[in-house]
């Protein structure tokens, strides 16, 4: 038990990826062996998480369940892992929708091994950033959760898989190629990668660097950390690589490409961005705002106008990720203050409630589309009586992602409202008008699918649409679940936020 | 007494050539056990040299041997390794011992399939160990005369293995380029070096090539600055510097896979080490003077290296213009003279070695069952042959600098050392990661992945078990430095402390 207390969180960090090395002994023809196997590696992450959250003492400051090993000390940098409630909030999450997202890829049967070998790589380097303390390690895992990404899309992905992996892989290297620079810049400044060190070090310099004044030099890396952040979030307009990387994504993929790996950009800003460069956050955050509020309103629009189910909801992730963005502006706008943490608040919420509606959409978009291989809205139609539980299912995920009051995307997307409201008054005005379209686009899905005239080709004979399965249901039933929870009784969680709020801004 | 073993490794390659030349030569089972047992034996005594030299903390010239060798002249055959040459003792080893794995190869007369080396495996492996010596005696040296002499010895017997076994269509003339760059170099390199010889004689009235001598002769800065280029670019020849890098690409693709290995993975290392030990250690104001020289070259090498990469069709040119990029950034690293740069520069010589001996191994595989190399015929491969795939996927990785590889550990500090200083320099050349990602990404998808073409269905049979433990050694390596860089850092460290002093500035 000591043990388990001193490493938990190198346990968590690292038991997928060693499970994933141990299937490589397994032999590639026991399937059934193989996703089971997978699936209790991440129960186990799941089952540690909820552990740490039951120990995590939310009223101290600071880093909790922190572990420091040497790493590569020729240039400062340490292993060091360290959660607090902002990360701990991401750490469930991740934890949460790894096993389901592996549990949701049972249907898969082209060579599952690398597949399930390759979800296990990219639970850890997910992990490894949200744990991060040290900005190598975090430059370091945030890079590693590309590879395997980019295998899953390139390999098990849909007919444009090509073109869609090579762009998000190169859109996101390039995007953080600012970001690489900005910490060698960092690096080589302060011979040290400790985080708290660096904030401290930075914030305090003085005069000029590199021959120019130390203000314009900090704009420019603010910029390119924010680029590195807006295109992993993705904000307008950085985001054209998601539409084609959701699309073409196999089900389990999109399910944690949207439901972790947007995060991780936010998680940026939130961790680097905010702490690093307060003076830059608050000058540039009228910026930060038109572009949440072009990803909320253009999001919309684009979401509306797809004729492709899955891209429709890829669309939405645009249209959501927008409010945690704007939540941050107003964070950035005015650090410190009671509306800046309500903003905030809602926005690391949101943050998590994104997760779950956005990996329990692409989840029932993949269900659909296993029994019809069409992803074309205008070949459904009127569904609801052939498939009444999926439908009820995919109504409710629909109305938490809508921002149903009593759901859980109703509490962050208003808090986020409510704290940018007085200090970005005209940027929350337009956004607000903009979830009129969100719930345009969402109902306009809703409808083709289940409403209207019934589409008869799916009503008979070999292409008789089937009802989601136990399994399927098995999948949905926590995320529906929290979704429920949250919505109803948002305390619990929004204790550990606000509390790492109150501590960090 | 104490065991010699760095002349028992120099000349263990040597020993082997000799027994193998009398071997009959229709013996080739025979032929490639003796040199396979040769570069097993090699590769664990260099492995002994590095663990003891990491575990053991040490630092400075280690394992010294001097014999006298022509003491009118003050030539003796003086052996030592410091921080920066133990590693890259290790990477020769290792690279031997892989390239003699890959070179049996497979022969099947019914499936077309001749892999490795069929056509007279005895001479081929004679001149491939005479070359290894050669390679071993410049990394080990204390002695500049020796030094030179191992470095010849290294490039001669390069010309017959590409010229006799290399790509029927540009053998002559690559071997020919490349023997030539090589020997212009290394004489121009050889004038600065007796310069040396006659101006620290003069001075101090002791006259020798010790290179422990050299290094305090205390030569005057216009002397330094006068002769630096001439022996820095002489041997960055062979490191592949811009704008001397045209031989390389054209001899990586003409030479035979385990030469090109040897190529690309050990013998440019060695021009990029000679320029460290003669040019910026023997004349360290010199150094301080043409640095932004070196930073240039370097700089146009690393970014221009990647685009020319990027527009290849073929899979041998692709892997040849990366090795300009990535010799490029060892060059950067050299050129700031700082701890960081230096350091950087160690870790990525042996990581390229390691890494581009893994790439010339894998298309050479694919080379020998495909019998083409142009990428838009390839496809599928990761089918017939998955071991291979997955080798080339993840030197891949390290070529991107990926983190958690060997790649990233050897870049970040070159990075660092430069951002510390010209920052722009910094900015322009991490072009070439992204350039590097887009096309490793691109070609190991249209290599390894996609359907087989026609031609090629049934004809291709996987790569023999052999290859599998040369994928196997060269992978572990890249991963365990890129997960656990103490494995390696320290000890090129306690090498780039000794150069710091020289320069004065530790």
């Amino acid at each position: 038990m000591d043990f388990l207390n001193t490493h938990l969180l190198s346990l968590i960090l690292f038991i997928p990826a060693v499970s994933a090395l141990v299937m490589l002994f397994l032999p590639k023809d026991e399937i059934k062996l193989l996703r089971w196997f997978a699936f209790v590696a991440s129960l186990i992450p799941f089952a540690l998480s909820v552990y740490s959250w039951i120990q995590f003492k939310s009223d101290a400051a600071g880093y909790q369940f922190t572990e420091q090993y040497t790493w590569y000390a020729a240039i400062g940098s340490t292993l060091h892992l360290g959660l607090d409630g902002l990360s701990l909030t991401m750490v469930l999450l991740t934890t949460l929708l790894t096993p389901l997202a592996i549990l949701a890829s049972f249907s898969v049967t082209d060579r599952v091994k690398p597949y399930m070998m390759l979800f296990l790589f990219l639970e850890t380097g997910m992990l490894g950033v949200f744990m991060a303390v040290d900005l190598l390690i975090f430059f370091v895992f945030w890079e590693v959760g590309l590879v395997p990404m980019y295998f899953l899309i390139n390999q098990w992905g849909s007919a444009n898989r090509n073109y869609a992996s090579l762009k998000f892989m190169i859109y996101t290297m390039g995007g953080s190629l600012g970001l690489l620079l900005g910490i060698q810049l960092l690096g080589a400044l302060f011979g040290s990668f400790d985080l708290a060190t660096i904030i401290s070090k930075w914030n305090s310099i003085q005069g000029s660097l590199l021959g120019y004044p130390v203000e314009t030099v900090k704009a420019v890396v603010f910029w390119a950390f924010v680029i590195a952040f807006a295109i992993k979030v993705p904000i307008w307009p950085f985001h054209t690589w998601l539409p084609d990387a959701h699309t073409e994504a196999p089900t389990a993929g999109s399910m944690l490409l949207a439901g972790v790996l947007l995060k991780l950009g936010a998680y940026g800003f939130l961790r680097l961005v905010l702490p690093l460069y307060p003076d830059q956050a608050h000058n540039f955050a009228w910026a930060l705002a038109l572009l949440a509020t072009a990803a909320i309103v253009f999001g919309a629009f684009a979401s509306y106008a797809q004729t492709d189910f899955k891209r429709l909801v890829a669309y939405s992730s645009v249209n959501h990720m927008g409010f945690v963005v704007l939540g941050i502006a107003a964070a950035a706008m005015a650090s410190g203050t009671a509306d800046a943490r309500i903003a905030l608040n809602g926005a690391i919420l949101q943050m998590f409630n994104h997760g779950l509606s956005a990996a329990g959409m692409f989840f029932l978009v993949g269900v659909i589309y296993e029994r019809t291989h069409t992803r074309n809205l205008d070949e459904f139609g009127g569904l609801f009586p052939l498939v009444p539980i999926y439908g009820g299912i995919l109504l409710f995920t629909s109305m938490a992602s809508l921002g149903l009051p009593g759901l859980n995307g109703f509490v962050s997307e208003f808090l986020v409202v409510r704290g940018s409201y007085p200090l970005l008054t005209p940027y929350t005005a337009i956004s607000m008008l903009g979830l009129l379209f969100t719930g345009a686009y969402i109902l306009k899905g809703i409808m083709k699918v289940l409403h209207g005239p019934m589409n008869e080709h799916w009503a008979h004979g070999e292409h008789k649409l089937t009802e989601i399965n136990t399994r399927e249901i098995i999948v949905m039933a926590p995320l529906m679940a929290l979704i429920l929870v949250i919505g109803v009784w948002p305390a619990w969680i929004l204790d550990v936020i606000n509390k790492a709020v109150m501590h960090l801004f | 007494m104490v065991f010699p073993v760095l002349s028992v490794i120099v000349f263990t390659p040597l020993v082997a050539a000799l027994i193998i030349l009398m071997i009959p030569g229709h013996r080739k089972t025979a032929v490639r056990s003796v040199a396979l047992a040769a570069a097993t034996f090699a590769l664990l005594l260099s492995l002994w040299v590095y663990v003891q030299y990491l575990t053991q903390h040490m630092s400075g010239y280690q394992f010294k041997e001097q014999y006298s060798w022509l003491p009118a002249l003050g030539i003796s055959l003086h052996f030592g390794v410091d921080g920066i040459s133990a590693p890259l003792v290790l990477l020769t080893g290792v690279v031997m011992f892989t390239g003699v794995l890959i070179s049996w190869g497979d022969f099947n007369e019914e499936k077309h399939l001749s892999a490795g080396i069929q056509d007279r495996p005895r001479e081929f492996f004679a001149f491939l160990f005479i070359l290894a010596s050669g390679v071993f005696g410049v990394f080990a040296s204390l002695d500049l005369f020796m030094l030179f002499f191992f470095y010849e010895i290294a490039v001669f017997p390069m010309y017959l293995l590409i010229v006799i076994w290399g790509w029927i269509q540009t053998r002559e003339y690559a071997a020919m380029k490349l023997t030539l760059y090589l020997f212009i170099g290394s004489v121009i390199a050889l004038v600065g070096a007796l310069a040396m010889y006659w101006t620290a004689g003069q001075a101090t009235g002791v006259y020798t090539f010790d290179m422990l001598q050299l290094e305090k002769a205390g030569f005057s800065a216009s002397f330094q600055n006068l002769w630096f280029l001439p022996v820095f670019f002489g041997f960055a020849v062979l490191g592949g510097i811009w704008p001397f890098h045209n031989w390389s690409p054209d001899g990586h693709v003409a030479a035979p896979t385990a030469v090109s290995m040897f190529h690309a993975g050990v013998l440019m290392k060695l021009g990029a080490f000679a320029a460290l030990r003669v040019g910026i250690m023997l004349l360290p104001e010199g150094a301080e003077h043409w640095s932004w020289l070196i930073m240039l070259c370097a700089g146009v090498a690393v970014v221009y290296g990647a685009f020319i990469a990027f527009i290849q069709t073929d899979f041998k040119y692709m892997v040849g213009f990366s090795s300009v990029s990535h010799m490029g950034l060892v060059m950067l690293g050299f050129s700031t003279l700082n701890r960081n740069g230096l350091t950087g520069a160690g870790v990525q010589m042996f990581s390229h070695g390691v890494m581009t001996a893994l790439f010339f191994a894998v298309v050479g595989m694919i080379y020998d069952r495909a019998h083409t190399r142009e990428i838009p015929q390839l496809g599928g491969m990761a089918k017939v042959m998955p071991f291979a795939a997955i080798g080339f996927i993840i030197g891949g990785l390290v070529s991107m600098g990926m983190p958690g590889f060997s790649g990233f550990i050897a870049e970040f500090p070159i990075f660092l050392g430069v951002w510390q200083t010209h920052w722009l320099v910094a900015v322009i050349a991490s072009i070439s990661i992204i350039i590097t990602a887009a096309y490793i990404m691109r070609n190991i998808r249209q290599v390894f992945f996609g359907g087989i073409p026609e031609k090629f269905e049934g004809h291709i049979t996987d790569i023999t078990i052999l290859d599998k433990i040369a994928i196997s050694t060269l992978c572990l390596l890249m991963i365990g430095i890129g997960l656990f860089p103490s494995l390696m850092v320290p000890v090129v460290q306690t090498g780039v402390n000794h150069i710091l002093q020289l320069l004065g500035v530790a």
